[in-house]
């Protein structure tokens, strides 16, 4: 710390600065939050909040900022905020995104944000939805190892080119932006929908797995993979960038041809 | 804007709208379709009067219209098959999406004359 010329300190001091000048960054946007508390009105309403905003931020921060700042009866889901636990997914602009992983400036702060709860499943309030029947799917699919035979004594081995094999459908952090941009589970809950499927690949496709056969029977079911009508809303709502629409083409096509 | 708004859905969602009001419309053309042709065996004086209606301009736009729902049907449907059983289906969905409706276009502009001829013919002379 002692040599004069030290360019770490220069740029952390220019850096501090831009920092404190942020203020005139800000730029101000409305949220239009679609609310609903069903111990006050059995009618959800949209609810308009101005506030000011660095661009650079997330729409989190702005519904954070409502919550902390403006009112605190707004409620919604978040927990690591970074993109990782899947808690904060709602319909942004009328698409399915997790608020934490959507910057204001990329979604045109011009015009009011419409933030709603994600489709298709129960309304608890605000942006807090039922997720009971959507983790009921993925339960459904049984997404763990399943094996045969007596334990090895070692750990179970895999070649690096039968992990890539399911390495797409490892991402998902069960978030529901796929099933819940999915027409067909908007109009019937009981479709398994996109995430529950994108678990089962995980497992079908895992070279390590033997209980492929039962979870391909599962999703055989009428209420399984042949339900999906190949919209691609899956494909494109998912904020691990899986391609959903494939894995559930693979299912289908394991279960015509019997190959996994 | 009382049940929220429309999902924004992309180009596969409106193409499986579109798949769908295609659908429902070829349903109703075959469900007359097959009324009319059954009149043939009712009474074949009604089946002529009733065929010589359509020989009006109004159900050459319509019968130009069937095409257009047909040809959509057909070639989204030749792309859903893809979609689900070529490997790379899933990827190329839109690119074979806008192949689809470059066919389209490129289908109803050759089938203006065939279709819409006589049509032409009877209101503007020949």
């Amino acid at each position: 710390m002692s040599t004069p010329n030290s360019p770490t300190l220069d740029k952390h001091s220019s850096a501090l600065d831009a920092a404190e000048n942020t203020a005139s960054h800000l730029i101000t946007v409305t949220l239009r939050v679609r609310r609903f508390n069903p111990e006050v009105s059995a009618e959800a309403e949209w609810v308009d909040y101005r506030l000011p905003i660095d661009p650079k931020e997330r729409v989190l921060d702005a519904l954070h900022k409502i919550k902390w700042e403006i009112d605190g009866t707004l409620t919604f889901r978040r927990s690591c905020a970074h993109g990782v636990c899947g808690s904060d997914a709602v319909r942004i602009n009328g698409r399915n995104r997790l608020a934490c992983k959507t910057l204001i400036k990329d979604i045109n702060p011009e015009k009011p944000i419409t933030v709603e709860p994600i489709k298709g499943l129960t309304v608890l309030k605000d942006l807090v939805v039922d997720m009971d029947p959507f983790f009921q799917a993925y339960r459904d699919v049984m997404p763990f190892l399943i094996t045969k035979g007596n334990e090895p004594t070692r750990e179970r081995l895999q070649s690096a080119e039968d992990r890539e094999r399911f390495d797409d459908t490892t991402k998902c952090i069960l978030c529901a932006a796929c099933t819940s941009s999915c027409p067909v589970f908007w109009n019937d809950g009981q479709y398994f929908g996109p995430a529950a499927i994108v678990n089962a690949h995980r497992f079908i496709f895992d070279s390590r797995d033997e209980g492929g056969e039962q979870r391909l029977e599962i999703l055989n079911d009428k209420d399984g993979v042949w339900r999906c009508r190949t919209t691609f809303n899956c494909t494109d709502a998912c904020p691990r960038g899986i391609e959903v629409t494939k894995a559930i083409q693979e299912v289908k096509r394991a279960l015509i041809t019997r190959r996994f | 804007m009382p049940a929220g708004t429309l999902y924004r859905g992309r180009e596969g969602m409106w193409s499986w709208v579109a798949h769908r009001v295609t659908g429902v419309l070829i349903f109703f053309f075959l469900f007359v379709h097959v009324l009319d042709t059954a009149l043939v065996r009712v009474s074949p004086e009604d089946y002529d009067k009733v065929v010589a209606t359509y020989k009006t301009p109004i159900v050459s736009l319509l019968e130009y219209g069937l095409v257009a729902a047909i040809l959509f049907h057909a070639l989204n449907g030749l792309r859903i098959i893809a979609v689900d059983y070529w490997t790379q289906g899933p990827r190329y969905q839109k690119q074979m999406l806008w192949t689809v409706v470059g066919l389209w276009i490129l289908l109803m502009l050759g089938a203006i004359y065939p279709v819409l001829g006589h049509a032409a013919r009877v209101l503007f002379g020949s």
